[in-house]
């Protein structure tokens, strides 16, 4: 199979879709050349810096028969946007009883590990996800990235695809045929018996070596990459909890009321599933600080692999 | 003035069930029927009346917090409005959005919306909407002083004079910001004064004539349907009552501000100057006045009869299907 980075796969899935639908259009501070040689710069637009505004207008946009497709650039970017994210997008179908629909594609870089300091790296999803009315993916690889946002896309609801700004150049199979990943599906990456961890967005690739140190140990590492958060697959990861009865979330956002914090008490609040747990549920997270700019502080902030392998160690002991 | 007699007494009729549909919702409201909060737009009728009836149903509006007066004057269906303030069923909204948030997109209005100037990019969206459909329509978005303030009213009308979106932003200037006097709050006199620097036409308008609204937004209408790109029209009106309904209100503003602008009401005078030219007599506007009051009882009886809501539908409409 074809090998593409994980930008490519993103543009890819807007090229498509773009063509597929004449009514999508894109909307971001820079336009893609890409897309505007293929649709023109009435459907590509290059707007001004002001991210509440084309927030909102792709609203309008959407709510007058378009599907707009708009690129925050940076998650950080994204906040001058919130009365127009949390007040407007998230509330508008429900508010108004469902009378029209507001497909809107919203797409972000977020994460951190590029020394970019504290306003331009942060992994904030779980701020969103406290609303009701957004749904979320969380891809993870070029294939995942390619195949969510292409669904998210068709989607007749707004949705964030959060996309690990550090992965942009990362590499991974891509088919050259068509496909789509349904939101709400959790993908399985890697089966085990004794515990499972489930790995948010780019943490997967830290996360994957370290089960395979456990495996030389002799334990047996489930991994789950939950790709949507919102709807998250919940039944997906209660059941390999309640076959391993352990569970390790690896984040690279904060613990407090994070989307670990959910995907714990989902796991912890359901009766059979916490019936099997055999150990405290464990979560390896970033640090809850603004991020840092220094390496030394950077890379001590964010989970790595020793942190997750000493993570599982400790579960699979107790 | 290509106004027709005929279509000066819908308008005539339009800001009188404007006011009449208030001064009931303020009743209720007042009386327990009617929850959370009413803003009243009496006084102000002129704007929404003048300005929609340059419109075609096509066209696109969004509203503020005061809405019911945009509601109206886009055609939207007093019952389902009436039923929307009473929480039921049948509203709007379903019983969701309450008199802030009556949208009617199969009329092209957009919604009422809670957020002082939240409304503003999202209307600029339907005016892309418009200008890549290519289909002529326009869209229109009410705000007040307080949202010329805002950061979205500038964004906004920076893009739209950008792209040459097909859009009438119409300043309903009523001196108060909430219950804070807007002199105090704007840098400029005029609101209009601010086109100048997003290089489209700011236009000042007596918001008090249905009639000069009409023909200023007629103007602007026909440019923006030539491509020619956004106007700022300020309409300087009043809110004759208190920012929101209240039992006892208490009216911070200057009585002496409040009584002239009394003596401006917009629909006295509609009423003298269509008398003035024949084209209602006493007994023609007592009549219509009749009706239109029969109309809103129709409106309160059928919000009464509608059912509230199940509980269980508060989880319904979080996300289309």
């Amino acid at each position: 199979m074809r090998t593409i980075t994980y930008s490519q796969a993103g543009m890819e899935a807007v090229m498509e879709e773009m063509d597929r639908d004449p009514t999508t259009i894109h909307l971001a501070t820079s336009a893609p050349q890409p897309l505007t040689d293929a649709f023109g710069t009435s459907r590509v637009r290059a707007t001004p810096i002001a991210e509440g505004a084309f927030t909102g207008i792709a609203l309008g946009a959407a709510g007058s028969g378009y599907r707009p497709i708009v690129n925050w650039s940076m998650v950080t970017f994204s906040f001058v946007a919130m009365d127009q994210i949390v007040n407007q997008v998230s509330k508008i179908h429900y508010m108004f009883g469902g009378q029209a629909k507001f497909p809107i594609t919203f797409r972000t870089s977020c994460g951190g590990g590029g020394r970019m300091a504290a306003q331009h790296s942060q992994n904030p999803y779980s701020m969103f996800m406290n609303l009701a009315g957004l749904k979320m993916i969380l891809p993870s690889s070029p294939y995942d990235l390619k195949g969510l946002l292409k669904s998210a896309i068709r989607e007749d609801n707004p949705v964030i695809s959060f996309e690990a700004g550090n992965m942009y150049a990362f590499e991974g199979e891509v088919p050259e045929e068509e496909y789509t990943l349904p939101l709400g599906e959790a993908h399985i990456v890697r089966e085990g018996s004794d515990v499972t961890v489930l790995a948010l967005g780019r943490m997967l690739h830290d996360t994957l070596p370290a089960a395979e140190v456990l495996e030389k140990e002799g334990v047996s590492v489930e991994v789950i990459d939950p790709r949507t958060l919102v709807p998250m697959d919940v039944d997906t990861i209660r059941a390999s909890v309640q076959k391993t009865g352990r569970l390790v979330i690896v984040d690279a956002a904060s613990a407090t009321a994070g989307a670990s914090a959910e995907i714990a008490a989902v796991v912890a609040e359901h009766p059979e599933t916490f019936a099997a747990i055999k150990a405290p549920i464990k979560r390896i997270c970033a640090l809850n600080v603004p991020i840092p700019y220094s390496p030394t502080l950077e890379d001590h902030v964010f989970p790595d692999r020793t942190k997750i392998v000493d993570g599982l160690r400790e579960v699979v002991a107790t | 003035m290509t106004i027709t007699a005929e279509q000066q007494l819908g308008m005539l009729r339009q800001m009188q069930t404007i006011r009449r549909f208030e001064e009931r919702a303020s009743e209720d409201y007042i009386a327990g029927a009617i929850y959370g909060v009413v803003h009243c737009y009496i006084g102000e009728e002129a704007v929404a009346v003048g300005i929609c009836n340059a419109l075609t149903r096509d066209d696109r509006i969004i509203s503020t917090h005061r809405g019911h007066g945009h509601c109206i004057a886009k055609g939207a269906d007093l019952n389902r409005m009436m039923a929307e303030l009473y929480g039921r069923r049948t509203g709007y909204c379903k019983g969701k959005g309450g008199s802030m948030h009556i949208a009617d997109f199969g009329i092209g209005m957009l919604g009422a919306n809670g957020i002082v100037a939240g409304g503003i990019p999202i209307v600029t969206g339907a005016g892309l909407a418009a200008q890549l459909e290519e289909k002529g329509r326009v869209a229109v978005s009410f705000f007040g002083d307080g949202a010329s303030n805002a950061g979205p009213f500038h964004e906004s009308i920076n893009i739209a004079a950008a792209w040459k979106l097909p859009m009438l932003y119409v300043c309903e200037n009523n001196l108060w910001s909430a219950d804070t006097e807007a002199a105090g709050t704007l840098a400029v006199q005029d609101v209009a004064a601010r086109a100048a620097g997003y290089g489209i036409p700011g236009v000042i308008v007596d918001g008090n004539d249905v009639l000069a609204v009409c023909e200023v937004a007629e103007a602007a209408v026909k440019r923006a349907r030539a491509g020619e790109g956004p106007s700022l029209i300020e309409c300087k009106t009043y809110r004759q009552r208190t920012h929101t309904e209240r039992k006892e209100a208490i009216d911070t503003r200057p009585p002496e501000q409040v009584e002239a602008w009394m003596q401006r009401d917009p629909i006295k005078l509609f009423v003298a100057d269509l008398m003035s030219r024949d084209i209602i007599n006493d007994e023609a506007w007592e009549k219509m006045d009749e009706e239109i009051a029969q109309e809103i009882e129709v409106a309160v009886k059928f919000a009464e009869e509608s059912p509230f809501p199940e509980p269980e539908e508060a989880l319904e409409d979080v996300f289309s299907e």
